[in-house]
């Protein structure tokens, strides 16, 4: 073989294996070796099922032997962020809250894999409950960056990006809530998308906040994520937001060219704190669809900068709400009650002996304590500040000042969208302001850690569709991403348009340094 | 309008979050920071903007009402930290 | 003389007034009332709403709210909740939306119940009550709002010691739940009971609700305070609300409780409405009083906001129309029909339509065929319920069809047989499943000839000189007696006709 399996793209992999070059047993080995081999310096994953994907493999493989009709993926590995529920297996969302949770049902997108016949390789890293932009908010490890082993991956999709630019593997399926794939994906130089909210079902995606999470695939290429994004895409009756249209055969159209292409430039994209760098390479990546024929067109999203400030309203208010059920009832984490039970009555002794009645009366019961020191437990400090700012955004006295506001700024930061797309068939701009900063950089500034969002919060608000990918790199060596934003239910545009550029272009088939 | 640590200390009891003194003090500063920044929409007349709660505008979605199979007891208790094999089981919760 | 302030059951009458003075106050009462829609599955998922399964065995990762589960709106729960509303009068939204209400308990597994908060789907309607015994006068009682939420699942405490662990069981999680508010618009706890007593009538009729208390189809909450005439004008005293009530009867008694101890609280402290916050109170059926329940200050702020997972639902005029046109007829409705159609009184068409919408049928069947609505209307009443009763059966399951007992009445519209006569036929009708004729025939029952009448009723006079005597003196009564031979002479004497000979008889002597 003159080229090595883990360099190859998903597409040109599934032609190894229906042509019978190599078997899915062959192909999920060599993916389980380069984890072996480097895993302990990315940490891209929370757990790999060596075992059963190689179990799994052969059974495919004899089943083509066989010649029995095989499902789409057939024997090709893909990563699951560890939000996606997983019947049977852990499925942790990177929180000791759910350490040991095993849900007994599939994710619809699970069981649309399985049904591809995909060999689930194993769940990747990421910031607990997807929440945070380096995935150092992992209750258990933190993941590097492939192409520079001191910097952040991104996130929250952090290992889901890690893995396909390690060379771990070939297809990997994130979430998105405001930014999570296509921001990993620009750091790590891979090729993510979030696709249109409704576009893929929700159901057994842990939720972060429900009406901005979308599940999108992580790939090499745009052809690749299509190939992806075909199995995860399609109506789901047990998510009521998932959309009743039929999904497109993304894999038949990515190759064709979009004639007469207008690509609209975001004038407010190109201000204050945009690094030189990135910005030269995305005026370079737009000059190169200028040279396929696209036409560049000014526009402008004047509610955009508002983005940030109304993204960190609606999420953290529904996560508020979404992660009320963590209480240690019902599954996830309790901490000790007999424990708690004791301290609580000391606490209360002593309050009685120091003659302070009104606070030993003001004492949570033990009902309440086990909640409050449950949850304090396992949950790490992001999700509490997001779970605190959520809660007081909706409390009595600042919904109307707080919430409501944000889901009026929201419906403007919509129709600046919606005005731009009358003029431009998608919109082109950086993913980030910077390329991927040093672990550790941002963990004490949290305001600071939302505004790596700026540039992508505006999609999920809007409910749009987005595409990160590589555009070219920094003098630090590492990747540039460039995002493609479209009108909704327009991934195949987003898919052919991201298609052109890697066809004219060779920044998607860089390697990191560790990838044979 | 900055957020005392009594306000911060009320939202733990209401997100039930149990916080140690040092871990207040900085929650109320962060947030602080935090609402202090978000207080920038503000600044824009919504007046007349309808508020979009979904990214969608869909409506009427319904499931017929037929009967499938519920999770077998023991499946459905398996992750519960403290059950009797019939029930969850949760400290008194008499008072509250 | 001072009463017991907390003995139930003697409103209007306090401290040393005189017992007929009525109360220097209006009661007034508004009521919530939940009860669970009978659909098959649950209005999030498809587990069972089935009452009485073992604990836990109808739960589904989406009841249980596990994580990463979403909620789709049962269509039947939506479609039975609206014609309810229907029913009501109300005034249906064209746009309503799902919110989530948000508190900590653990029957309550996603920290959230999905409900509806600012815009319901139906809103302004009424429901009419009045009284058979014309106790108060007929009037409508308001409905602020009807909505549909999701029940919690239940918690099962150690009552005696409360240090054992509380049990959870999340079978009932989900099942759909139409809340429907009423106006403060009952003045007094008959007014209470009688709203709750029409609204169960009207939910079973439209086959909505089983409104079964004991399984906790059907709850009630009260909110309750008085308004006091002062010599300043009129006051409103802080409004309590009241749980817990587990019967009409309860709630009744609960009313009138509560009535005599806000009385007796403002007497006391003279505080008036938005003096203190609302407090909640729980009554206790066997002790017959309420009590206070604790109430955290923060439990309060539900920090209600749409539920993302879930789409608002907008409903067409057209939708509505379609509804009503196909709604069954309400209780109210049959009444005023009964009344028209057969001529029968308020309280008679009240007794029957109570009792089911498959008794009116059954009466109404009997009195078209009898062509008398109010012979129907007593042996209705009196006889077949009373059967019905002692042989716990519906009227469905009722042999003696509306056809065949006609057969007996028929027999009394034509004299022959008298009522305690045909009440024996009736019970050997049913017993033995045989017609009317059959059992008359059985018994020798025969309409007697009236010359063979008129030469008996000689006879006897003939041999009772003294009972003639006092006949003819005015005792009318004593014909009686005659009766009485007769009959033991010829059971098939009918004793309306006889008498009417003995004293024809007698008056030409």
């Amino acid at each position: 073989m003159t080229m090595s399996l883990v360099r190859q793209t998903a597409t040109e992999l599934l032609a190894l294996l229906t042509t019978g070059k190599v078997t899915s047993t062959e192909l999920t080995q060599a993916f389980l070796n380069q984890i072996d081999a480097h895993e302990g310096q990315v940490n891209a994953f929370l757990r790999v099922d060596a075992q059963g994907a190689l179990a799994h493999a052969a059974d495919i493989d004899g089943r083509r032997r066989a010649g029995q009709t095989l499902g789409r993926l057939a024997g090709l590995p893909v990563a699951i962020k560890d939000l996606l529920c997983t019947a049977g297996e852990t499925t942790t969302c990177a929180s000791r809250m759910l350490e040991h949770f095993k849900p007994p049902y599939d994710a619809t997108v699970i069981a649309r894999l399985k049904a591809a016949d995909a060999v689930l390789i194993g769940k990747t890293n990421m910031d607990e409950f997807a929440m945070g932009g380096s995935t150092e908010n992992s209750a258990f490890k933190t993941t590097a960056n492939p192409w520079d082993l001191s910097r952040i991956p991104g996130g929250s999709s952090g290992g889901a990006a890690a893995c396909v630019a390690a060379g771990m593997a070939p297809l990997s399926v994130g979430s998105d809530t405001g930014g999570s794939i296509r921001q990993p994906a620009g750091l790590c130089g891979v090729t993510g998308l979030k696709p249109t909210y409704g576009r893929v079902s929700r159901y057994g995606l842990v939720a972060f906040a429900s009406s901005l999470d979308q599940i999108g695939p992580l790939a090499r290429t745009a052809e690749d994520a299509a190939l992806l994004l075909e199995v995860l895409a399609g109506h789901d009756p047990l998510d009521s937001t998932s959309v009743d249209l039929p999904a497109s055969h993304y894999t038949e159209t990515v190759r064709l060219p979009l004639k007469d292409l207008k690509i609209g430039l975001v004038r407010e994209h190109f201000g204050e704190g945009l690094d030189a760098e990135v910005e030269t390479a995305v005026r370079e990546a737009v000059k190169v669809y200028e040279s396929l024929g696209a036409k560049v067109v000014d526009v402008s999203l004047p509610h955009g900068k508002y983005g940030v400030a109304t993204y960190y309203i609606i999420a953290p208010s529904e996560a508020s709400s979404n992660l009320a059920r963590y209480d240690g009832v019902h599954y996830g984490h309790r901490t000790d009650e007999r424990q708690l039970v004791t301290a609580l009555d000391a606490e209360r002794d002593a309050l009685v002996k120091a003659g302070k009645h009104a606070e030993a009366d003001a004492l949570d019961n033990p009902l309440v304590r086990l909640y409050r020191t449950s949850r304090a437990e396992g949950f790490g400090p992001e999700v509490k500040r997001r779970i605190m700012l959520g809660t007081y955004a909706l409390s009595a006295g600042y919904y109307d000042a707080y919430y409501l506001k944000a889901l009026k700024v929201r419906r403007l930061i919509r129709q600046d969208y919606d005005r731009a797309f009358e003029q431009v068939d998608v919109i082109a701009g950086p993913v980030t302001t910077t390329t991927a900063f040093k672990l550790g950089d941002k963990v004490d500034d949290p305001l600071a850690m939302y505004l790596v969002d700026l540039y992508t919060v505006s999609a999920n608000l809007a409910g749009i569709g987005g595409l990160a990918m590589p555009c070219g790199f920094g003098s630090d060596g590492l990747p540039i991403g460039l995002q493609l934003q479209a009108p909704p239910f327009e991934e195949e545009r987003l898919l052919r348009a991201a298609h052109m550029f890697q066809h004219a272009t060779d920044w998607h088939q860089r390697y990191a340094p560790l990838v044979p | 309008m900055s957020l005392t640590r009594q306000e911060v200390e009320k939202v733990s009891l209401l997100a039930r979050l149990r916080l140690t003194p040092a871990e207040l003090d900085l929650m109320t500063e962060q947030m602080g920071q935090i609402v202090a920044y978000v207080e920038s929409l503000a600044e824009l007349n919504t007046d007349d903007v309808e508020p979009m709660a979904h990214a969608r505008d869909v409506s009427n979605v319904f499931a017929d009402d037929e009967l499938r199979p519920s999770l077998p007891r023991d499946a459905a208790l398996a992750n519960a930290p403290h059950h009797d094999r019939e029930f969850y089981l949760v400290p008194a919760v008499l008072g509250e | 003389m001072l009463l017991d302030p907390f003995r139930p059951g003697s409103a209007g009458r306090y401290l040393d007034e005189p017992q007929t003075v009525t109360a220097p106050y209006t009661i007034v009462i508004g009521l919530e009332v939940h009860v669970q829609l009978q659909t098959r599955t649950k209005l999030f998922c498809r587990c069972s709403t089935k009452f009485g399964a073992p604990p836990n065995t109808q739960t589904c990762p989406v009841c249980i709210g596990m994580p990463g589960t979403l909620p789709v709106m049962n269509r039947h729960a939506f479609e039975l909740a609206l014609e309810t509303a229907i029913a009501l009068d109300c005034q249906i939204a064209e746009f309503t939306k799902w919110d989530r209400k948000q508190y900590y308990y653990p029957d309550l597994p996603k920290g959230y119940q999905i409900s509806q908060y600012d815009l319901p789907f139906s809103h302004d309607g009424h429901l009419q009550i009045s009284d058979p015994k014309d106790r108060f006068e007929t009037k409508k009682i308001g409905i602020i709002r009807a909505h549909l939420e999701e029940d919690a699942g239940k918690s099962m405490h150690d009552e005696v010691a409360g240090q054992a662990d509380s049990k959870i069981d999340l079978n009932r999680t989900g099942t759909p739940l139409l809340e429907i508010v009423s106006q403060p618009d009952m003045r007094s706890p008959l007014e209470a009971k009688a709203y709750l007593t029409e609204l169960k009538l009207l939910l079973t009729y439209l086959g909505v609700s089983d409104c079964n208390m004991q399984e906790g189809s059907l709850r009630v909450d009260a909110n309750i305070n008085l308004h006091i005439d002062t010599p300043e004008g009129k006051i409103a005293t802080p409004i309590v609300e009241v749980k817990n009530m587990n019967s009409f009867r309860a709630v009744e008694r609960a009313m009138e409780y509560e009535a005599e101890r806000h009385y007796q609280v403002w007497l006391e402290t003279r505080q008036r409405l938005g003096d203190v916050p609302k407090q909640t109170r729980g009554w206790d059926d066997a002790a017959e009083v309420t009590r206070g329940q604790r109430h955290k200050e923060e439990s309060s702020d539900y920090r209600y906001f749409p539920d993302p997972d879930l789409v608002p639902v907008r409903v067409t005029r057209e939708q509505i129309d379609a509804i009503r046109a196909n709604m069954a007829e309400s209780p109210a409705e049959l009444r005023n029909r009964l009344e028209s159609t057969f001529g029968i009184k308020p309280y008679d068409s009240d007794v029957i339509v109570s009792a089911g919408r498959a008794l009116v049928d059954y009466y109404v069947e009997l009195a078209e065929i009898t062509g008398d609505g109010k012979l129907a209307s007593n042996w209705v009443q009196q006889d077949v319920m009373r059967t019905l009763n002692e042989q716990k059966i519906d009227v469905d399951q009722f042999a003696l069809r509306p056809k065949m007992l006609h057969e007996l009445l028929a027999a009394i519209q034509q004299g022959q047989l008298d009522t305690s006569r045909a009440r024996e036929v009736f019970i050997e009708m049913v017993a033995s499943g045989r017609s009317a004729a059959d059992v008359m025939k059985a018994q020798g029952i025969e309409k007697v000839d009236e010359s063979e009448l008129i030469a008996l009723c000689e006879e006897l006079i003939a041999a009772n000189p003294k009972i003639v005597d006092d006949i003819k003196s005015g005792k009318q009564q004593a014909a009686g007696n005659l009766i009485g031979q007769a009959k033991k002479k010829n059971p098939n004497v009918h004793p309306g006709r006889f008498r009417e000979l003995v004293l024809e008889l007698v008056a030409r002597m």
